[in-house]
C-alpha cells in the first residue's frame, strides 16, 4: 500500500498549487460570471442571481473585439510560423558552430521585459523612427500615413512579441530529423520541394503544432499590444476584459467574456489538433 | 547544368576524381571503372575517402575536380535525384513517419511507377517480410531494418546500387548471414552492386573485386584472391589479414624466379610476385602458409632455420604461434588443428619452412607498419 501511495503524495504539492490558484480562481469567476448588480447597491457590488443571458449580453455586445482577436492571432501566427520555419531550419541545418549562438540571440528579447520591448515598437513605427520615413521617400506608404495606432502595428507587436515561442519548438522538431533521411529522399528521386513537403514537413509537424498553439493562445487573450500599439479601433478581446474588470467594474460580463474566450480557444485548438494529428497533412 | 540522367546504364567511370575539403584533400586523383553488374567493394580504414567517394557516386558532393560517367552519360553534376543509383544508407535512414510500404514504394511514387503495389510485394517477399508493411521503421529490429533498406533501394531497379557500411550496426552473426544473403540478391536482380566498408572479411566474402583504398587514393585493385595472396604494398598486406614481412635482398636469378638473401638464409620467389624496384624488398608470407617442423625434420621448399616458439596459442581450428627468429623478428604462424599432432611447445627449437610459390616481395623502403596500426571497428568516418 505504501508504495502505491508514494506517486499521490509527490503530486500532492502540484495539485495543491493548481488547486488553490487555478481551479478555486475559475470557480470564483464561473460564479461571477452569472451575478448581476443589487438593486440600489453601490458600483461593484454584485449578487448572485445565476443569469446566463450575461453570456449572450456580452458576446453580442463584443462580438467585433472577438472577431478581431481571432484574425489579428491567426495572422500574427502565420507570420510567425512563415519568419520562423525558415529560421528553425537554418539554425538546426546550416548554423554549423553558431547554431547555440543563434539559439541564444532567438531567446535575448526575454531579457527585457515585455512592456518595454512593445513600447519600443511604438517608436520604432512612429514618425520619429526610420521605418515611417523610408517607406515615404520610397513611396510605398503614402506621406500622410501613419503605422502606429493601426491594427499593422498590433499585428507586428504580436508576431514579434510571440516570435520565440514559434521558433523553438519549431527548431527542437527540425533538429531531431535525421539529415541523412533527406539524403535518401533525394536519393529516392525526390527534388528539393518534394524533399521539404513529403519528408522534412512531415518529420518537423510536433514542432509546428506546438509553436502555433504557444503562439496563437496568448496571442488571442492578448491585450497589451493592442493597448500600446493600437487604437479604439483595433480593440482586442482582451482589451474589453481589462478595461470591464479594473475600469468599468463590470466583473460580470468580464468573466463572462473570459469564459467565452477561453471556449473559443478550446474548441479551435481542439479542432486544430484533430486535424494535424490523424490526418496526412500532405 | 544538371540535367535528368534516370535512363543512363552501363560502367560506372571515374577518371582523375579530386575532391578537397579546405586544405584536406579527402580524395586524391582517383580513377576506377566499376564493371556493370559486378559486385564491387571500396574497402579501407577510416578516413581512406571511401565514403566520400560513395557520396560523390550517389550525388551528395560533386567532386573539386574530375569526372563521373555512367555508360556514355556524364553525371558528375546531376543531382542524386537525377540519377539512376539508389543507396542503402549506413544506419538505414529510413522515414520515420510512413510505414514500411510506403517507405519502399517511395522512390517509385517520385518515379510515377504505374504498379506500385505489385512492385513493392514484389521485394518485401525478395527480402521475406511481407508481413511488416504496415508497421513503421522504430518498429523493426536492426535486421529487419537492413533488409528495407535494401527493399526500398532495389525496388527502383537503380543501374547503381550503393552500400554504405549496410551491416556496420549488426552483430556479428547476423552479419555473416546478411553478406550471404546480400550476395544471393545481387546475383538474383543483377544490379551493379558498389559496396563501403571497412570490414576486410565482408569485401571478401561478397565482392567480386575490391579496391583497397588509403590516404584518398587506391592502394591496389584486384579479386579477393588476388589481393591476399599478392598485395602489392604493405599496407594491403596488412589490412587485408596478416602479414609476415621480413627484410632481405635479391642476390640471383633463376628462370621465373628469384633468388633472395634473409639474414643471411637463401629462399626463392616468384617473379610475378615481385613488387619491389631494386634489391632491397620486403619478403610477404601469410601466417597459414607457414609449416613448423622440429630442427631433425626433413623439410622442402623455402626453409629458415634457428627459430624458437615464444607463445602458442590454441584457437580451436587452428593454433597460432609466435616464432622468434636468430634476427630478433617474431613471425606468427597459423597451424591447422587437422594432423591430430600435438602442438608444438614452448621454447621448442624449430625451422619454419614453406612453398616458395605463396612468398611475395615488397619494395624494401616501404613502412611494414602501414595498415596494420588501424583499428577495423571505427564505424564512422567523418
Amino acid at each position: 500500500m505504501g508504495k502505491i501511495r508514494t506517486p499521490y503524495l509527490l503530486l500532492l504539492p502540484g495539485f495543491g498549487f493548481l488547486f488553490t490558484f487555478f481551479i478555486l480562481p475559475i470557480l470564483n469567476l464561473a460564479q461571477t460570471s452569472t451575478q448581476t448588480p443589487v438593486g440600489g447597491g453601490d458600483t461593484g457590488q454584485y449578487e448572485q442571481t445565476f443569469r446566463f443571458q450575461n453570456y449572450i449580453d456580452a458576446f453580442i455586445e463584443n462580438k467585433e473585439q472577438f472577431a478581431r482577436s481571432f484574425i489579428y492571432a491567426i495572422i500574427a501566427t502565420v507570420l510567425a510560423l512563415i519568419i520562423s520555419y525558415p529560421l528553425a531550419y537554418a539554425i538546426a541545418f546550416k548554423s554549423g558552430k553558431y547554431k547555440n549562438f543563434l539559439l541564444v540571440l532567438v531567446v535575448a528579447p526575454f531579457f527585457t521585459s515585455f512592456l518595454l520591448r512593445t513600447v519600443a515598437w511604438k517608436q520604432i513605427l512612429g514618425e520619429e523612427g526610420f521605418v515611417v520615413p523610408t517607406l515615404r521617400s520610397l513611396g510605398i506608404i503614402s506621406q500622410s500615413t501613419t503605422l502606429t495606432s493601426t491594427s499593422f502595428a498590433v499585428v507586428m507587436g504580436m508576431t514579434y512579441n510571440f516570435l520565440p515561442f514559434m521558433t523553438l519548438p519549431l527548431y527542437a522538431s527540425i533538429d531531431r530529423i535525421d539529415p541523412r533521411t533527406l539524403e535518401a529522399s533525394g536519393d529516392l528521386y525526390a527534388n528539393a520541394f518534394t524533399t521539404f513537403r513529403k519528408v522534412t514537413l512531415p518529420l518537423s509537424m510536433p514542432g509546428v503544432v506546438a509553436g502555433t498553439l504557444l503562439t496563437f493562445i496568448p496571442a488571442a487573450g492578448d491585450y497589451v499590444n493592442a493597448s500600446i500599439l493600437g487604437s479604439p479601433n483595433t480593440k482586442m478581446i482582451g482589451n474589453v476584459i481589462e478595461s470591464r474588470y479594473f475600469k468599468i467594474v463590470d466583473y460580470p460580463t468580464a468573466a463572462a467574456l473570459s469564459f467565452t474566450l477561453m471556449a473559443a480557444i478550446l474548441i479551435l485548438v481542439t479542432i486544430y489538433i484533430r486535424k494535424a494529428g490523424t490526418e496526412e497533412l500532405v | 547544368m544538371s540535367f535528368d540522367a534516370s535512363s543512363a546504364r552501363g560502367d560506372l567511370i571515374l577518371t582523375r576524381i579530386t575532391k578537397e575539403y579546405g586544405d584536406f584533400k579527402a580524395v586524391d586523383d582517383l580513377s576506377l571503372t566499376i564493371p556493370k553488374g559486378s559486385f564491387f567493394a571500396l574497402l579501407g580504414p577510416s578516413g581512406c575517402g571511401k565514403t566520400t567517394t560513395l557520396r560523390m557516386i550517389a550525388g551528395l558532393e560533386e567532386p573539386t575536380v574530375g569526372s563521373i560517367h555512367l555508360g556514355e552519360t556524364d553525371i558528375t553534376t546531376t543531382k542524386p535525384y537525377q540519377r539512376p543509383i539508389n543507396t542503402v544508407f549506413q544506419n538505414y535512414a529510413l522515414f520515420p513517419h510512413l510505414t514500411i510500404f510506403e517507405n519502399i514504394a517511395f522512390g517509385l511514387r517520385r518515379r510515377g511507377v504505374k504498379d506500385v503495389d505489385a512492385e513493392v510485394n514484389k521485394v518485401l517477399n525478395l527480402v521475406e517480410l511481407p508481413h511488416l508493411a504496415g508497421r513503421k521503421p522504430t518498429q523493426l529490429s536492426g535486421g529487419q531494418q537492413q533488409r528495407i533498406a535494401l527493399a526500398r533501394a532495389i525496388v527502383n531497379r537503380p543501374a547503381l546500387l550503393l552500400l554504405d557500411e549496410p551491416l556496420g550496426a549488426l552483430d556479428l552473426k547476423l552479419r555473416r548471414q546478411m553478406q550471404i544473403e546480400l550476395k544471393w540478391i545481387q546475383k538474383e536482380v543483377g544490379l551493379t552492386f558498389v559496396h563501403v566498408t571497412h570490414d576486410q572479411e565482408e569485401a571478401m566474402t561478397m565482392a567480386d573485386t575490391i579496391a583497397v583504398m588509403n590516404e584518398g587514393q587506391i592502394e591496389q585493385m584486384g579479386s579477393p584472391a588476388d589481393l591476399y595472396d599478392n598485395p602489392e604494398t604493405a599496407f594491403v598486406a596488412n589490412f587485408l589479414g596478416q602479414s609476415n614481412l621480413i627484410k632481405g635482398t635479391i642476390s640471383g636469378n633463376d628462370g621465373d624466379s628469384l633468388v633472395a638473401d634473409l639474414y643471411g638464409q637463401k629462399i626463392s620467389l616468384p617473379k610475378n610476385r615481385s613488387h619491389a624496384t631494386d634489391n632491397s624488398i620486403y619478403a610477404g608470407i601469410r601466417p597459414e602458409k607457414f609449416r613448423i617442423s622440429l630442427l631433425n625434420t626433413p623439410v622442402s621448399g623455402n626453409v629458415l632455420s634457428g627459430g624458437r616458439i615464444e607463445d602458442v596459442s590454441y584457437i580451436g581450428v587452428s593454433t597460432q604461434y609466435q616464432v622468434a627468429m636468430p634476427w630478433g623478428q617474431e613471425l606468427i604462424v597459423f597451424e591447422q588443428n587437422d594432423d591430430g599432432v600435438a602442438p608444438f611447445n614452448k621454447g621448442d627449437a624449430v625451422n619454419i619452412s614453406w612453398a616458395p610459390i605463396f612468398t611475395f616481395a615488397l619494395r624494401g623502403d616501404e613502412d611494414v607498419t602501414a595498415g596494420s596500426e588501424v583499428i577495423p571497428e571505427v564505424l564512422d568516418e567523418e
